[in-house]
């Protein structure tokens, strides 16, 4: 069934949508990542203009986020506390990384550091994760108790406070700063930043893994509400017709996605998203390396 | 202005005024639903002369352009490695779609004289002056543009597509894509005889979005902020409403 989409101007297949829309969902409610980062290129492929593809997209994690945090507050997997501390952080990140953005765009070739951006960090992340997650399935196979938590420099830090949900007491200045990175990284990328906020939770704040998926949803919310307001307002290209559609399959991607995620253990499930995160990273550096079929590109002039 | 420019037009035709075309459009208002899914147009007609034929074959060309807009064209080069933009083109007016239709090969039934001066065919239907410094082959840009939209169906020519009778009635179909922008669809038809041209008549096809998709698009334009807000409220209703009945699922 093909629909015109009001604001992206092209008519596409409703079904493909809700799929896609299924699909980044149910990896959005396991890993407790956006899911912008993979279904802002499906979008550009199956022929969204990029600026309603990014905008929209915001639309819809909103949507999968919210459907998330719900199945993870039930089980009591989220950390209120935290996911504040994070997200005050994080809005103070947004707001410096617009400024960076458009720094970056004042000096043209803002895709290109865009997709450099993605390349680097996805790399970096993906293959941290994936070896550590390899490590600790090992050590569990080979039966050797893992390591007790390490006292830091983190746990030197003043502004102590007590994280129930996480069994932690630290200091603020860490998850703020946190906070506050992947703020600045999620607006120049244009995603939610769950990609880089989960590892960061993970082997930077030392959060358990269950507790980080439903408090990296919930920051997320906040961002890409935000996001979607902005985008809204200045650009006006939210394409609401799109969005309904990819949130539809989104949102019950999400609550599949969550039930899964209760069920594997935690290193299988750090283990993946470090597998999918390389996937997508892979495909963005092949697409700077290999000769394009086509070497010209139409965009729209700037302005008008 | 496009009223004056079309009675120039017809000035300049006045020593073959002897024909005229006479027009019918199977409709001339394209309306974009919420399931539109490309449209077909009949352009149909007949020729009113007062005059015998002439000996000289008659041919017609019907040309359908979208609105004009501006466009830049990038070119990747490679550079340390990876491909990235470099050079960038502005494109002054490059028509969002363009069909052209004629009763014969184009370059046979419109002189290349007559194509600068009514810029019938593609190549001469964009418009590009100049371009940036350090760019010798602007050329390469715009026919980056030509192949780029005749992929992917918004340039179409068919020649033959027109058929005519006794050198009289005339008519062809205009297939118009799903992914259509709005706006005035410039009709233009030209009656040629040795590649001259020796009519022209000029009409619009109005191509607008209606119902939902009208009042969405209007709001996200008049009201962008409580369209913002109605697609957050919205995507948290989604949100909570798959939640609430995943559960009553579970606990079935």
């Amino acid at each position: 069934m093909q629909i015109y989409l009001p604001i992206a101007e092209v008519s596409v297949n409703a079904f493909l949508l809700l799929g896609l829309g299924g699909i980044v969902g149910v990896l959005s409610g396991m890993f407790g990542v956006g899911g912008g980062f993979l279904m802002t290129p499906l979008l550009f492929f199956i022929g969204i203009p990029p600026a309603v593809a990014v905008a929209t997209e915001a639309n819809q994690i909103v949507a999968s986020s919210f459907s998330g945090v719900l199945a993870h507050l039930r089980r009591k997997t989220v950390d209120l506390r935290m996911g504040t501390v994070l997200l005050i952080g994080g809005l103070i990140g947004a707001a410096l990384g617009v400024v960076v953005f458009n720094y970056l765009k004042s000096l043209g070739q803002v895709d290109l550091l865009v997709r450099l951006c993605y390349v680097v960090f996805l790399g970096i992340i993906g293959s941290m994760m994936f070896f550590e997650s390899l490590r600790a399935i090992r050590r569990i196979k080979s039966g050797t108790p893992p390591q007790r938590k390490k006292h830091g420099w983190v746990h030197g830090l003043p502004f102590k406070m007590r994280f129930r949900t996480s069994g932690l007491y630290i200091s603020v200045i860490p998850p703020i700063l946190v906070g506050v990175a992947v703020g600045i990284l999620a607006a120049i990328m244009g995603v939610g930043g769950g990609f880089i906020m989960v590892p960061a939770m993970i082997y930077l704040l030392g959060m358990p893994t269950k507790v980080v998926v439903g408090t990296s949803l919930f920051q997320i919310i906040f961002v890409t509400a935000f996001t979607t307001l902005l985008h809204a307002t200045t650009n006006f290209t939210v394409d609401i017709a799109l969005a309904v559609l990819l949130l539809v399959g989104g949102v019950i991607g999400a609550q599949i996605g969550t039930s899964i995620g209760t069920k594997l253990k935690a290193e299988q499930l750090r283990i993946l998203l470090a597998i999918m995160v390389l996937l997508v990273c892979g495909k963005l550096a092949l697409d700077l390396l290999i000769m394009p079929d086509e070497l010209y590109s139409i965009g729209a002039v700037e302005g008008h | 202005m496009r009223y004056l420019a079309a009675l120039l037009l017809c000035l300049l035709a006045l020593p073959g005024r002897a024909e005229e075309v006479v027009l019918g459009l199977s409709k001339d208002k394209v309306a974009i639903t919420a399931t539109f899914q490309g449209s077909e147009i009949l352009v149909f007609g007949a020729v009113k002369r007062e005059v015998p034929i002439p000996q000289e074959p008659l041919d017609v060309v019907v040309a359908v352009a979208g609105p004009k807009e501006p466009v830049v064209v990038r070119r990747k080069e490679r550079r340390f490695g990876i491909w990235i933009n470099t050079d960038a083109v502005e494109v002054d007016e490059a028509p969002s779609f363009y069909a052209i239709s004629t009763t014969g090969p184009l370059n046979e039934v419109l002189s290349s004289v007559e194509d600068l001066r009514h810029r019938v065919s593609i190549p001469r239907a964009i418009r590009s002056v100049g371009a940036p410094q350090g760019v010798t082959d602007a050329q390469s840009f715009t026919d980056a543009v030509i192949r780029i939209r005749k992929d992917n169906g918004a340039y179409t020519l068919q020649e033959g597509g027109v058929v005519l009778d006794e050198q009289t009635l005339f008519r062809t179909s205009i297939a118009l894509p799903s992914n259509l922008t709005e706006g005035s669809y410039p009709t233009r038809i030209f009656l040629t005889r040795g590649g001259r041209v020796v009519s022209v008549f000029e009409t619009t096809i109005d191509v607008r979005k209606v119902g939902l998709e009208r009042w969405l698009y209007n709001m996200s334009r008049e009201q962008p902020l409580l369209y913002g807000l109605m697609s957050l409220a919205i995507a948290i209703a989604a949100g909570w409403g798959a939640s609430a009945a995943f559960r009553i699922l579970r606990e079935r």
